[in-house]
């Protein structure tokens, strides 16, 4: 993979924060990053977005059959995910109960290592995505645990 | 002293656990006696595709959003650890990236043990304060290793903790003094190229743990004219889930003071972010006016203690981290040795 440095170092903006693309005439986002809008083309307009990290699976699949540099992660889940703001793309899901896994299931974006040129070379890291456990406890506070004090303030 | 105080804080912890008694088993050792021996339930284990670096991007994220700031605005990224990715190559950098901070910053990993987060929240401080930057982001992170076999290995977790640190009129917590006893002590160590570490057994516990953490504790109560009974809640360094009890024992400081703030017995030890992820799981509950004393500690040795009043910006919505660390630490997938020996990488093949 070491040919492959300058390529892995041009996508970390796009692997790392989901940097896509934006057409200012039709209004559409693409990720990958497009040069040209292809519904526009000469008069599309094209700009830098970051893409939203929150979305929910498309379609997904279980790979036991990996691809090399993926072997020791098999059997692990791969999604096309639709973003929020109705962008697809391709992913593996982490952290997740395989049955928690299903079309429609909330997802969203998680910074992991992607692959790595052997045990010298470099590392590639980027966004795979998770299914979210439960909105509502997602937000819940925390409640102390044990009792709390109640020394007098100075 | 010029103040700084936290901005933003946010956690990361990997999904999966090894109960300890799951570890002593393939060792032939009690897992009962082990356990309740080290105060430790169960500890973390970070998968293959997790590194100190993608739980201190974790970390980070959480952080920058709950502080609400703009990250081309953070002047510095530090970040603690001594498990790097790479032994040269910055995770700060990984870190600046992925959290959309500007190019004009400075970056740079720190390592002193278990209390090298802690020193970078010390390095964020003098340079808010001095003017030299508007934020600073310290981070601990620590996927640790243990060899197989060896009592590190039944404590030795993954994890990080990420601290905005900015002016205090910002900030959810001040930070209102900060104090360092520092000697040279080789009671833990991990020599170049070594994979694993090596200590000094008990000579861990009263030359190095408890000398650093109650020096450190009473020079800044020293410094800063305070009582521990001033304080509403204690974080120790947590490198099992009984030296921080003794240590309050020793200062003076009640059970219910230390219980927030002390993870390590579900979570292992996460060395650099141990006292940091005690410290942030205290800010998901503290309330304005509360006062936390935190007291990290690195093994080689030294320890920093501090002094943080809780502001009435804590109320405020999406001010803390938005799931709490005792939260977070519910979604967990138990696993048996062989999957954790080849997650860790322990299988020589690998």
């Amino acid at each position: 993979m070491a040919q492959l440095l300058p390529s892995v170092w041009r996508h970390i903006p796009e692997r790392y924060s989901l940097l896509g693309s934006h057409c200012e005439n039709c209004g559409k986002d693409y990720f990958p990053q497009r040069p040209i809008c292809p519904t526009c083309r000469r008069k599309g307009k094209i700009v830098q977005k970051l893409m939203p990290r929150e979305g929910k699976i498309f379609s997904h699949t279980l790979v036991h059959a990996a691809p090399a540099g993926f072997e020791l992660e098999a059997p692990y889940h791969l999604a096309i995910v639709e973003l929020k703001n109705g962008v697809h793309l391709l992913s593996q899901i982490v952290d997740s109960d395989s049955e928690a896994i299903q079309i429609n299931s909330p997802v969203k974006m998680v910074f992991r290592k992607i692959s790595e040129d052997g045990k010298q070379g470099a590392i590639a890291y980027g966004y795979k995505f998770k299914v979210v456990r439960n909105a509502a406890a997602a937000s819940k506070p925390g409640k102390p645990v044990g009792k709390q004090s109640t020394s007098s303030k100075k | 002293m010029n103040r700084s105080g936290i901005v933003g804080y946010g956690t990361s912890v990997p999904r999966m656990r090894i109960k300890v008694g799951e570890i002593a088993k393939v060792w032939g050792k009690d897992g009962e006696r082990v356990s309740s021996g080290l105060g430790i339930i169960e500890k973390s284990v970070p998968a293959l595709d997790e590194d100190s670096a993608t739980l201190a991007v974790e970390a980070a994220r959480v952080a920058v959003e709950a502080g609400k700031i703009n990250p081309q605005k953070i002047g510095a990224v530090f970040v603690g650890s001594e498990s790097k990715p790479y032994a040269v190559k910055p995770t700060a950098t990984v870190v600046a990236q992925a959290v959309g901070a500007s190019v004009h910053m400075t970056a740079a990993d720190l390592e002193f043990a278990c209390k090298a987060g802690t020193a970078a929240i010390q390095a964020c401080m003098g340079m808010v304060a001095s003017g030299m930057i508007e934020y600073g982001l310290a981070i601990g992170s620590d996927t640790a290793q243990g060899k197989p076999g060896d009592a590190l290995e039944y404590s030795a977790g993954g994890g990080a903790a990420a601290y905005v640190i900015g002016k205090p009129a910002e900030s959810i917590a001040v930070i209102e003094d900060t104090y360092s006893f520092t000697t040279d002590t080789p009671d833990f160590w991990r020599r170049q190229h070594e994979e694993f570490p090596e200590h000094g057994g008990r000579f861990t516990a009263e030359p190095a743990y408890f000398k650093h953490v109650v020096s450190a504790t009473r020079g800044l109560l020293e410094k800063t004219g305070m009582k521990i009974g001033d304080f509403d809640f204690v974080v120790f360094h947590q490198p099992n889930g009984k030296f921080p009890g003794r240590a309050a024992k020793i200062l003076g400081v009640p059970d219910e003071k230390i219980k927030q703030g002390l993870i390590t017995p579900i979570l292992g030890n996460t060395y650099s972010a141990s006292s940091m992820v005690g410290l942030a799981s205290v800010l998901d509950v503290a309330k304005a006016g509360e006062r936390i004393l935190m007291t990290s500690y690195g093994s080689g040795a030294g320890s920093d203690s501090f002094w943080f009043t809780v502001t009435d910006k804590i109320e405020e919505e999406g001010r803390r981290q938005p799931e709490s660390v005792f939260e977070m630490l519910k979604d967990k997938v138990n696993v048996d040795y062989a999957t954790y020996a080849k997650h860790r990488r322990k299988i020589k093949s690998l």
